[in-house]
């Protein structure tokens, strides 16, 4: 009995247009931790983590942040408010509000409210503003780990 | 209080805190996240050195 034809050339071609698997992406329901831990972790910074019981990663994350902060305010930093005016006034004060409510504090209390004009108060006006900045990135984690993104 | 550092100290303690962040959130085990925060600080204080000495050579 005759073997069949086999047209090696079309079912190379066949292979070929395949499209690829699409691989499906893990869903990752909103849930209300997934909302709470990040507000809560901007609030008080590391908050986030120590309510998903990463009790480490939260503490670590509580000593830079509260440290970069106070340093900054010992440095005779600028605590920047909402209405500057100016647009790199507003930008530093989006970096400040990240530090929750340490920056809600030193508004109350009128801390960093100086104009100091020296290098020290300089750097000390960036540590405020990179304070609220890793925190923002902390909240961000705590959302992550809410999620079940991250371990 | 007031708190005096010089610059090189400020940036170190920068880089400190800095890294530790950037390590937690960036990394998922326990020993990635102290590999990529000792890593961060070296290139924050590597930086600064690296900085300091091509502002130095310009100024000569």
């Amino acid at each position: 009995m005759a073997k069949p034809i086999v047209d090696k050339t079309a079912e190379s071609n066949k292979e070929r247009n395949k499209k690829p698997a699409v691989i499906a992406e893990p869903e990752y329901p909103l849930t209300t931790m997934a909302v709470v831990a990040p507000i809560v972790g901007w609030l008080i910074p590391g908050g986030g983590h120590l309510l998903l019981k990463r009790y480490g990663r939260g503490i670590l994350l509580l000593v830079s942040v509260v440290a970069m902060f106070v340093i900054g305010l010992g440095m005779q930093g600028r605590i920047y408010k909402p209405n500057g005016g100016d647009i790199l006034d507003i930008l530093g004060f989006v970096g400040d509000v990240g530090s929750g409510v340490l920056y809600f504090l030193a508004r109350i209390m009128d801390w960093g409210n100086v104009m100091a004009a020296n290098a020290a108060a300089d750097y000390g006006k960036t540590f405020l503003i990179v304070a609220g900045l890793l925190n923002f990135i902390a909240a961000a984690d705590a959302h992550h780990i809410a999620l079940g993104k991250k371990p | 209080m007031n708190i005096n550092l010089s610059h090189f100290s400020a940036a170190v303690v920068f880089a400190l805190f800095a890294s530790i962040v950037f390590g937690i959130t960036q990394r998922n085990s326990t020993t990635e996240q102290v590999r990529y925060g000792v890593y961060c600080f070296v290139m924050f204080v590597g930086g600064v050195f690296i900085a300091g000495w091509v502002m130095a050579l310009i100024r000569r």
